[in-house]
């Protein structure tokens, strides 16, 4: 592979990987806290690609008619911070509806009712919307740098360092503030957080609310990057960013986002030696060694998978 | 008014009756002890007192407060603070970070100022820097201030988590086997520890402990639990020559 092709690749690898790593500290942060799949995290995905879809095509509209005008950049900031404020409460709402009450229940059977509000988010979509799919706008006006022989579009760059922001964002939130110290402790001994006087159901919400508003913005750069919105977008997206958790180790956030862009690498450099259709099949069986050589992940620990930086 | 009333507190775990029609009367700045053999019921009485268990029937009245049924954050809150008989303390965190996380309720600043150290962060933190220090000098653990928990010695993890306890500011400290585990020297330093708590902080004490010496030494009024109901109360003295109490408990340590 040329270096041209090389750095091509590369580009085209972190963008695919800022999807996976902000989906997968979703996953992480819930598993680290409860001990928990939320396994309709890539459905939260779609539902916040489609609050997206909607809020952005709201402003563009807004704006074209000139009843607002605004800049492209705005409209884009705007649609990330309204979108991931809205799908946080989504995330919220599924943690009450469906976790909450099943708090002290087998682990098992919180899995499957995650499934089960992960079914009824896309055939909810489906009812509503019908299946036919949707475009997502164009917030700002796409163009391209040739750095080198290398092409790359102002939009990827954009994503990678919008989503690369937020999971430093993410990061600092757990190790500076008193919510991410109690999101922490929680981790560690959930017995004795609400008798420091910390709510713990709060806490519970608010890890669902932040798992969700990342979500929402990897959505929104996924409908950016590739703007067809279907019900079912988060199924096979949703399951390789949980692959990436995993790979990451269980509850650590470093790891998740880090196997995130591990795994966009893969895939892409895969596709870029081997035919397109052997993608998924030869860069899983590869994470499939990897994961049967260290079992518990890269920043895994054998005994403990509890929230850490 | 007294500052913890317990009436006719009772429990059932399926069939089973834990606790049973246990009565309690704590005035301000008193040391009670409980104790009793495994199982009686004691660390379940805590638990209900703090809101970790719902009792079965019963009032548990805190400054006047019927307190049954409220969440366990609240009732933290509100001034009942306790250490557990196997030490909960949040591994890979540091002994500052125990301290802050009890004073959660008091941090003013919020996600700006958590970001970015506003002026206000800033005099926030110097404040429960000084208040964190405080107590921790006062268990005489400060030289760890900044380490993980996990790497420290025993007898010094048990002092962090009295430390973690008292900086929710309690008005009642509830204190579930604190020498459980420990070497005779350490169970000395341990009832120093209490003892200068007590007067330092006119802190309300309620103690469970195994070892009689203990509970002989620091405790006013003692109950004894057996099967869930007590069995005797009154002084030191006075428990230590219960036939009751001799024949339930304490024969079997003094053959021993």
């Amino acid at each position: 592979m040329s270096l041209n092709a090389f750095l091509q690749n590369l580009a085209n690898a972190l963008q695919w990987g800022s999807f996976y790593a902000l989906i997968a500290l979703g996953y992480s942060m819930v598993y680290g806290i409860l001990m928990l799949f939320n396994f309709a995290h890539g459905d939260i995905f779609m539902v916040g690609a489609y609050i997206g879809l909607f809020v952005s095509t709201s402003l563009v509209t807004l704006s074209a008619t000139g009843i607002l005008p605004m800049a492209g950049w705005l409209i884009l900031v705007l649609t990330i911070f309204i979108s991931m404020f809205l799908t946080s409460f989504v995330g919220m709402a599924v943690e009450r509806v469906a976790y909450r009450p099943l708090r002290a229940a087998p682990r098992a059977s919180a899995a499957i009712t995650g499934l089960m509000v992960g079914i009824i988010l896309e055939t909810g979509n489906l009812a509503l919307l019908g299946a036919q799919r949707r475009k997502f706008p164009e917030i700002i006006a796409q163009s391209t740098f040739h750095i080198g022989q290398v092409v790359v579009t102002n939009t990827k760059i954009l994503i990678i360092i919008l989503s690369i922001l937020l999971m430093i964002a993410l990061h600092q939130f757990i190790r500076r503030t008193r919510w991410g110290m109690a999101m922490r402790a929680m981790a560690y001994d959930f017995v004795v957080v609400p008798l420091m006087g910390v709510s713990i159901n709060r806490i519970a919400a608010m890890t669902f609310a932040i798992g969700s508003a990342l979500a929402a913005a990897a959505g929104i750069f996924f409908g950016i990057a590739y703007p067809v919105l279907e019900p079912y977008m988060g199924l096979l997206i949703g399951w390789k960013a949980f692959v990436a958790a995993i790979l990451g180790g269980r509850g650590s956030i470093v790891g998740a986002a880090l196997a995130g862009f591990l795994l966009g690498f893969i895939e892409i450099f895969v596709a870029a030696i081997f035919p397109s259709t052997l993608r998924d099949l030869i860069a899983y069986s590869i994470i499939l060694i990897i994961l049967t050589i260290r079992p518990h992940g890269f920043f895994g620990e054998a005994y403990s998978a509890r929230l850490r930086l | 008014m007294p500052l913890l009333e317990v009436k006719n507190l009772t429990i059932y775990f399926g069939g089973l009756r834990a606790v049973h029609n246990y009565n309690v009367t704590f005035e301000p700045g008193q040391v009670r002890g409980l104790i009793g053999p495994n199982g009686a019921g004691k660390t379940t009485t805590f638990n209900m007192i703090t809101g970790i268990h719902r009792p079965t029937s019963g009032e548990i009245i805190f400054e006047g407060q019927n307190i049954v049924g409220m969440m366990p954050h609240d009732i933290a809150s509100m001034g009942i603070a306790r250490t557990f008989q196997n030490m909960r303390l949040w591994r890979h965190m540091t002994v500052m970070e125990h301290i802050k996380l009890a004073m959660y309720s008091k941090i003013e600043y919020g996600l700006i100022g958590a970001f970015f150290g506003t002026p206000k962060r800033h005099k926030q933190e110097t404040e429960f820097d000084e208040k964190a220090y405080h107590f921790l000098k006062l268990l005489n653990v400060d030289r760890y201030t900044n380490q993980v928990v996990t790497g420290l010695p025993y007898g010094v993890q048990r002092r962090v988590e009295m430390a973690r306890a008292l900086a929710i500011v309690p008005k009642i400290l509830l204190l579930d086997e604190p020498t459980a585990g420990m070497n005779p020297e350490e169970m000395l330093d341990m009832v120093e520890v209490i003892r200068q708590i007590k007067d330092e902080l006119k802190l309300t004490i309620f103690l469970i402990e195994h070892r009689m010496r203990v509970v002989m030494d620091l405790c006013e009024i003692i109950q004894t639990l057996d099967f869930g109901e007590i069995i005797a109360e009154g002084t030191p003295d006075e428990i230590r020559n219960n036939e009751r109490v001799i024949e339930a408990y304490l024969g079997k340590e003094v053959e021993v």
